[in-house]
């Protein structure tokens, strides 16, 4: 499988999906997407951004879906079905993460429920990072 | 004292004409002019609020404005920052004026709107979030502001017949605007019962997309001063960045910045700009007559409302169901009908939003007018980091 961006995420068999942020070595500040070149601290005179796999799980910031099917570029599949997207909380590291959600539908989601990243296919096949729901 | 005069505004009806844009603004300038009782010769620098979806004559505005208008040598600027360009524009004209550079400015902001949902720009451009955003989520903009709806009703109790409410006041107000695009009253049932578009906002509580222009000549107080008649002043533009961390998702990102090593400061970002403008003009919100927020959604108002210093979080919902927020409440909000009303005429909008401080200061907004209206807020918020909001007082 073809991941649809490079060095946003990753996804083994043993590991299961992770999302690829970035830890400034100088303050420790954390990013996602991952961030080249200088820290967004502007207190922070930091170049090295080294890369960290952010945690797995989360809990839903907010929460939306698409009824209509967004523009391109995006693909959306025929027939359409709703694409559900999540904003998640990562607390460990101070970050809420915009991801489509696999399997669940608005109405099965809540403010403050827990997610785990997962990874799936956009309807052109390359994969991108998805929310489910908590093993 | 930085305050500035605004000698006269000028509108194109907002809608959805099919026109080229330039003919919008100039329209707009025109009458601007007129109401000013000034010639385009006289004006000595003009400023351009560009439009990215209308080919080069838009990322160049100022000079495309001036050309239309006939080449007179004045001095020129164009500007883009999204939502904030038309906030953008009068802060460049305003400076300039300030520091005594000139006496004159027209400020022009125009669009003329594709259909359906804004796209990115065309292109593959996997290295822009704006374009990554929709390639790998289909995340549209009224998704954010259906994810900042959703997080509301978690955090406050609101609920779909708030938002609706929102509508049905603000379309109330358009309907008495003859340069709303929407001049239809509505119901809540009607609001409710519109297509959802991303849950929990349905069609009739996003805006769309529209037509429009805006214009407004700007003059040093000196200048408007010789000429014996009341005007109004533009005592405060605040064009801020976020503070980091950012911790509100913001159209078109990914995800916030981190608090892992930083605390958030002290006023969300939306707050921020509202705080600065209000520092600039040395008043508060106690002292707000009336404001103009960017509803890019029903709910959105609501925060806005907030962020204002209106009232204390979770509370617009009781403003707005005590009709303080209508026309003839203690604090009308979006007395010009809004977005709501409007469409988002991205350029013009935030000239548009001076355009109704002006009027209702001037106590010319006839069935909209505010009661004894002294300090008039708007605020607005463009895309990536712009910050915009405005004070005018009489």
């Amino acid at each position: 499988m073809t991941y649809a961006i490079d060095g946003w995420f990753a996804h083994s068999p043993e590991d299961g999906a992770r999302l690829l942020g970035t830890r400034c070595t100088a303050c420790g500040t954390v990013c996602f997407p991952p961030r080249r070149g200088s820290c967004p601290n502007p207190r922070c005179p930091g170049t090295d951004m080294e890369v960290l796999p952010l945690p797995r799980r989360g809990r839903v910031w907010s929460y939306t879906n698409a009824c209509y099917p967004p523009p391109a570029p995006y693909v959306a599949a025929e027939p359409y079905e709703p694409v559900t997207l999540a904003a998640v909380e990562l607390d460990e590291v101070g970050l809420v993460v915009l991801g489509q959600v696999k399997g669940l539908t608005v109405d099965q989601l809540e403010v403050g429920m827990e997610l785990e990243l997962t990874s799936g296919p956009l309807a052109d096949g390359p994969l991108v990072w998805m929310w489910g729901r908590a093993s | 004292m930085s305050a500035v005069a605004v000698l006269g505004t000028g509108m194109h009806p907002w809608g959805k004409w099919g026109r080229p844009f330039l003919e919008y603004g100039v329209a707009a300038a025109r009458e601007a002019l007129r109401d000013a009782g000034l010639e385009w010769t006289d004006v000595q620098y003009v400023v351009g609020a560009d439009t990215i979806r209308n080919g080069y004559p838009g990322f160049v505005s100022g000079a495309s404005y001036a050309r239309e208008l006939g080449w007179s040598g004045a001095r020129v600027a164009s500007c883009y920052a999204a939502c904030a360009s038309g906030a953008q524009a009068l802060d460049i004209a305003r400076a300039r004026i300030l520091a005594g550079l000139c006496e004159v400015a027209l400020v022009i902001g125009a669009d003329a709107a594709p259909k359906g949902f804004f796209k990115p720009v065309g292109g593959d451009r996997p290295d822009d979030p704006d374009w990554l955003r929709f390639r790998l989520l289909g995340a549209t903009n009224p998704a954010y502001f259906a994810l900042y709806a959703r997080r509301r009703m978690a955090l406050h109790g609101s609920t779909p017949a708030d938002f609706a409410a929102v509508k049905v006041k603000n379309a109330l107000a358009g309907s008495l605007n003859p340069m709303a695009r929407y001049r239809k009253r509505v119901t809540a049932e009607e609001v409710l019962a519109s297509p959802m578009v991303a849950d929990p906002l349905r069609l009739m509580d996003i805006c769309a997309t529209s037509d429009g222009g805006a214009a407004v000549v700007l003059a040093s107080q000196e200048f408007a001063r010789r000429r014996s008649v009341p005007f109004v002043r533009l005592a405060a533009v605040s064009t801020v960045t976020p503070v980091f961390p950012n911790t509100v998702l913001e159209l078109p990102d990914f995800a916030t910045d981190s608090t892992a090593a930083v605390p958030a400061p002290e006023r969300p970002f939306r707050a921020a700009i509202a705080h600065a403008a209000y520092e600039e003009a040395g008043v508060g919100p106690e002292d707000v007559s009336l404001a103009e927020v960017y509803d890019l959604s029903t709910a959105l108002e609501l925060d806005w409302m907030e962020d204002l210093g209106l009232c204390p979080p979770g509370e617009a919902e009781k403003l707005l169901r005590d009709g303080r927020t209508a026309l003839g409440g203690s604090i009308p909000v979006n007395p010009s009908g809004g977005l709501a009303s409007f469409g988002e005429a991205i350029p013009a909008q935030a000239i548009a939003q001076l355009v109704e401080l002006t009027t209702q200061l001037r106590g010319g907004a006839g069935a909209r007018q505010t009661a004894d209206a002294r300090v008039g807020l708007a605020a607005n918020q463009g895309l990536f980091g712009h910050g915009s909001a405005i004070i005018a007082t009489v």
